[in-house]
């Protein structure tokens, strides 16, 4: 499958029937690819199935040898009581704090139940961005999200916070992407080098 | 004799030094327990231990060795059997509670002992009891820094596991396990409702007031280990069963806690505001 990180072959994918495909689409390092589509034509039901959380009726997906994933449902984990900070859950993440955008860094010794809706979505989606994963998978990633907010994740999924430092020299290579999944369609052609549209 | 001269007694310092090991341990389990919302699975737990020891009881074997059989083969059902949520802890509850009652009435042991198991015999806590208690301590002190961030990275970003196939079971049961242990032993000792106590109370003060995951455990520790001497000495000194001492002074600290939280609250609501 050369250099892709990951291939989806005419996939037909559902919940013990099909709701969406087939669909074909490669993700190459360094690509924000995003899935456009009308609610409920299977756009999230495709990155279940690429996270193997849905059927595989048809088709087939391959990930490159070794591939690390993170996944960004719709809407994150929130418990009634979370004694944790946002450092702490992204320690837990394995998420660096590196070039961390101000606005994320300024709320992150807070605990997590005490943050907005749109402060914690950004902070779930600096944990898969800053994290190990080669792969993301962004589940309308804008849910909660004001414009100000939303410009501050368009800043996030700038494809040079996909590139990693080489352990052997002192370049970085791009070898991450991410699989952007809304029905906003300006959002996407603004953070996407590649947007594909589900019928 | 003073309830402090009874502490050092030494009649009474196995009791003493078994009960301060169950109460370091169990409110660490209990954070986690709380945090992946399973308290009630400990409640369920302790009396699948609670019969499990009565019956081992009955065949002579010591509590503190037969309350773990019920509670790691129930530890390693929930965990196999995906039993998770209120329902599968309420039909655990029940089983244990039954099968108790129905071992206690059906054997020579009688319900006396049952009784003595869910109130709690820390006072005849022996060398069996502190090296069970010693040896969950270093089990839970070598597991627990492992098992952790795996246990919260998968509470707080639950599709990961699956999407990356790692062997997410492994430490989903290597916990359950350690919890089924922990809560038996702990059964065993500070008896059924104790053991309970010390899971969910310490852990509910942190969840209400630790700024973060470190904090909690820290107030989990301190919380445990406090309630259990304050309830120790006032036993004591007050010629009053164990184990409901112990759950008696947690609820209080609860309430002391509770209501410090509120009187802060109203607090800075009727602070004016300053004029710069």
């Amino acid at each position: 499958m050369s250099a892709a990180l990951l291939r989806v072959e005419d996939v037909v994918a559902g919940y013990g029937r099909p709701v969406v495909g087939p669909v074909s689409l490669d993700i190459a390092p360094g690509e924000v690819v995003g899935l456009w589509g009308a609610n409920g034509c299977g756009k999230s039901t495709l990155l279940n199935a690429i996270a193997e959380r849905a059927d595989l009726l048809a088709g087939r997906i391959l990930r490159r040898p070794g591939l690390v994933i993170a996944y960004q449902e719709q809407t994150p984990v929130r418990l009634p009581s979370m004694p944790v900070t946002g450092r702490e859950l992204l320690r837990f993440a394995g998420a660096s704090m590196q070039d961390m955008p101000a606005a994320i860094h300024a709320v992150s010794g807070r605990r997590i139940d005490r943050l907005s809706g749109g402060q914690y979505q950004l902070l779930c989606v600096w944990a898969a961005i800053a994290g190990r994963a080669d792969l993301i998978l962004l589940d309308e990633p804008t849910n909660n999200l004001d414009p100000e907010r939303e410009a501050l994740l368009l800043e996030m999924l700038d494809p040079s916070r996909l590139t990693r430092r080489d352990a052997s020299s002192a370049q970085t290579v791009s070898d991450r992407g991410v699989l952007l999944v809304s029905h906003e369609r300006r959002f996407l052609e603004d953070a996407c080098s590649r947007v594909v549209a589900i019928a | 004799m003073s309830a402090i001269d009874l502490v050092l007694d030494p009649l009474f310092r196995l009791p003493l030094i078994t009960g301060l090991a169950i109460a370091l341990v169990l409110p660490l389990i209990g954070a986690l327990l709380l945090l992946r919302d399973e308290w009630l699975a400990a409640l369920g737990l302790a009396h699948l231990a609670t019969a499990s020891a009565l019956l081992g009881l009955a065949f002579g074997l010591p509590a503190v060795l037969g309350a773990p059989l019920g509670a790691l083969a129930g530890g390693a059902f929930k965990s196999v059997a995906g039993a998770r949520g209120n329902l599968a802890y309420g039909f655990m509850i029940l089983f244990g509670w039954s099968a108790l009652f129905l071992i206690a009435a059906n054997t020579s042991l009688g319900a006396t002992l049952g009784h003595a198991l869910v109130d709690g015999q820390l006072y005849f806590a022996g060398a069996l009891e502190l090296i069970a208690a010693l040896a969950l301590a270093g089990l839970a002190g070598a597991a627990l820094p492992r098992l952790m961030p795996r246990l919260l990275r998968a509470r707080f970003f639950p599709h990961d596991e699956r999407a990356n196939r790692l062997p997410a079971h492994r430490w989903h049961l290597s916990f359950d396990l350690l919890t089924a242990l922990a809560m038996a032993i702990g059964t065993a000792t500070v008896g059924l409702m104790g053991a309970f106590a010390l899971v969910l109370v310490p852990a509910w003060i942190a969840f209400r007031i630790a700024p973060g995951w470190t904090w909690t455990l820290v107030i989990c520790a301190l919380t445990g280990v406090g309630g259990f001497l304050l309830a120790y000495l006032a036993a004591l000194a007050l010629d009053q069963p164990f184990g409901p001492v112990l759950v008696a002074v947690l609820i209080a600290l609860a309430a002391a806690v509770e209501t410090g939280r509120g009187l802060i609250g109203r607090t800075r609501l009727k602070r004016p505001p300053q004029v710069r």
